[in-house]
């Protein structure tokens, strides 16, 4: 078996996957990748499919070894570097780490996610079906705990003689506002709080971490009061306790709440909303299903294309290839357009 | 057919919220009530035989059915008429399949606020084990932790506010009541509510087949037993034994 080793990395460093799915009758909150996009991409680099489990990065990055063989890495999101034996990888771009060889990964520069990923994907036991880390379950990562330095993952050796590759197109993301669709729960705020949450702005407080983002703006007033029986949450229910003030629930939310939801955020702006660090502002925009499924779309045929635009690091590095990428850069990427149709 | 809850409010028909693209609440009323938990319960039955294109999963709660699905591979327009032409009539899910005794150790060292809360009610704490462990509970949802079980039917006798200083963490297995409410910790977890009682079940082991005990829409009833068995019972439940017993209802 080859392993790949922690020699460090943050608190919060941890295995995800697209997350745990049907354990949510249970209390299980589904967690998973913070950024998707991201994700694919690493996978996409080494060959894996999207949603395989890799290491999520949480603001800092980390160090490591390859032990017992070579390893094919790549690293993704937020404009992570790489970097082995102090010799930089170029961004998007697959690698071999060799046996002995350190890997060192940046912190996410332009955001807080980002995410390595394993030819092969690792030969990690799952619990409930995924090893997506959920610290308040102490489910999945390893056997209910985030990586630390010392830890040995081991990973299929017959997967990691693959070519590396670069990948010709990138997350651009928009400026906009984000898409929202209002409800469950809208009609328990004044009509004049609908209004503040599409037409003001908000900033993304410190408390923001993979559970929920705590917003500050304008108080939003509840015409119905603010305790509800509890019911299901969602990925990206903005909720409104008493203080009026807005939380987007993230991936490790609790399965269900007794705050109304005032709106949702679309499932393909998460990714984005993700990325947003505190003091970031943000805004809110009020979408129709169609638009809404639209997007889900693009995004998912997005993630379906990074394969067919990967080329080999060899042919990359010629005049020609070089060229043809400059040529094609900043137009081919899905999401830059849409949702400007 | 109109609904009709407890509290004499109707509910002419569910209310189908959205949740954003890929998720929808199905809701049956705005109350702690049997009859609308069972029938939330009786719909997520029937959607996940159904299995619609695209469904990812169903979310059972006191009084809605969330369900999850893939916006793109789903037909939306036809998952609203199956929820309609479903939700027609339909009867509570009120014929619980499984009754669970659950053995509890009360007060002292294992139940540390019996004393208090037998104060608060003017009863003597043996009463209030008394009461505790006559009630049949119902559990209308498993949410906020893994295994978790918000049970209903708690006496309004020893019905008890919540503690003013939760404590940031209890043991697995603790037996609690908080408001109307009651409870069993299926982990160490932080809590507002007072324990009554210890027991070794655990709803949730992820290592055990099966991992969760319990389901909703289940009940419970508990047993009191001597410390003197605290022992032999822990030992069966970690080699694996719910201790738990089904009984007939």
């Amino acid at each position: 078996m080859t392993d790949l080793v922690v020699k460090s990395c943050g608190p919060m460093t941890a295995l995800q996957d697209r997350g745990r799915i049907g354990y949510q009758g249970f209390g299980v909150s589904p967690s998973g990748a913070m950024d998707r996009r991201a994700l694919a991409m690493a996978n996409a680099l080494v060959g894996n499919p999207a949603d395989t489990a890799a290491i999520e990065f949480v603001n800092l990055g980390g160090a490591f070894m390859a032990a017992g063989g070579d390893l094919h890495l790549a690293v993704a999101g937020a404009g992570a570097s790489a970097s082995v034996d102090g010799t930089p990888v170029p961004p998007l771009t697959s690698f071999v780490l060799k046996e002995g060889q350190t890997l060192e990964v940046g912190h996410p520069r332009t955001g807080t996610f980002a995410y390595l990923a394993v030819a092969g994907g690792l030969a990690v036991e799952p619990q409930l079906g995924s090893l997506s880390f959920h610290l308040r379950s102490r489910l999945g990562g390893l056997k209910g705990s985030p990586l630390q330095a010392g830890n040995h993952l081991p990973c299929r050796p017959e997967h990691q003689a693959g070519e590396p590759m670069q990948l010709t197109i990138d997350i651009v993301e928009e400026t906009g506002p984000l898409r929202v669709m209002l409800g469950p729960q809208d009609d328990y705020f004044t009509p004049e709080s609908i209004s503040l949450l599409l037409e003001s702005e908000f900033t993304i407080s410190p408390q923001a971490d993979r559970m929920g983002f705590q917003l500050t703006g304008p108080k939003l007033e509840h015409a119905k009061g603010f305790n509800i029986v509890s019911d299901g949450i969602v990925d990206g229910h903005i909720q409104v306790p008493g203080s009026g003030q807005p939380i987007v629930l993230m991936r490790d939310r609790q399965t269900a709440g007794g705050y109304p939801k005032i709106a949702t955020v679309i499932s393909a702006d998460l990714g984005r909303f993700a990325q947003m660090r505190p003091g970031a502002k943000v805004r809110f925009r009020a979408v129709e299903r169609d638009e809404a499924v639209a997007a889900a779309r693009q995004l998912k045929d997005w993630i379906a294309s990074l394969p067919a635009h990967l080329i080999p690091v060899r042919y990359a590095l010629t005049t020609e290839h070089l060229l043809s990428r400059n040529l094609i850069g900043g137009t081919v990427d899905a999401l830059s357009t849409a949702s400007h149709d | 057919m109109p609904f009709r809850q407890r509290n004499g409010g109707v509910v002419p028909t569910p209310k189908i919220l959205p949740c954003g693209d890929s998720a929808l609440t199905v809701e049956f009323g705005s109350t702690i009530d049997p009859d609308i938990n069972g029938m939330v319960l009786a719909l997520d039955e029937i959607v996940r035989a159904r299995a619609p294109a695209g469904l990812i999963e169903t979310v059972p709660t006191y009084r809605s059915l969330t369900i999850q699905f893939d916006p793109v591979a789903t037909d939306y327009d036809a998952l609203i008429r199956l929820l309609n032409d479903e939700t027609k009539g339909i009867a509570p899910r009120n014929a619980v399949g499984r009754r669970w005794r659950v053995p509890v150790v009360y007060g002292g060292e294992y139940g540390s606020d019996l004393e208090e809360v037998a104060e608060i009610h003017g009863l003597t704490p043996a009463r209030v084990i008394d009461i505790h462990s006559s009630a049949v509970y119902r559990i209308y949802m498993i949410g906020f932790l893994p295994g978790f079980t918000y049970l209903g039917g708690l006496d309004k006798r020893i019905a008890t506010s919540r503690r003013l200083h939760p404590r940031a963490k209890i043991p697995a297995g603790t037996i609690m009541i908080g408001g109307e409410q009651a409870g069993i910790a299926p982990m160490d977890m932080p809590s507002g509510w007072h324990n009554l009682g210890l027991t070794p079940v655990r709803p949730y082991a992820p290592e055990r087949d099966p991992v969760f005990l319990f389901a909703a829409g289940d009940e419970i009833v508990f047993e009191p037993v001597d410390a003197s068995r605290w022992e032999a019972m822990e030992k069966a439940v970690k080699a694996g034994e719910p201790v738990a017993e089904e009984v007939r209802a």
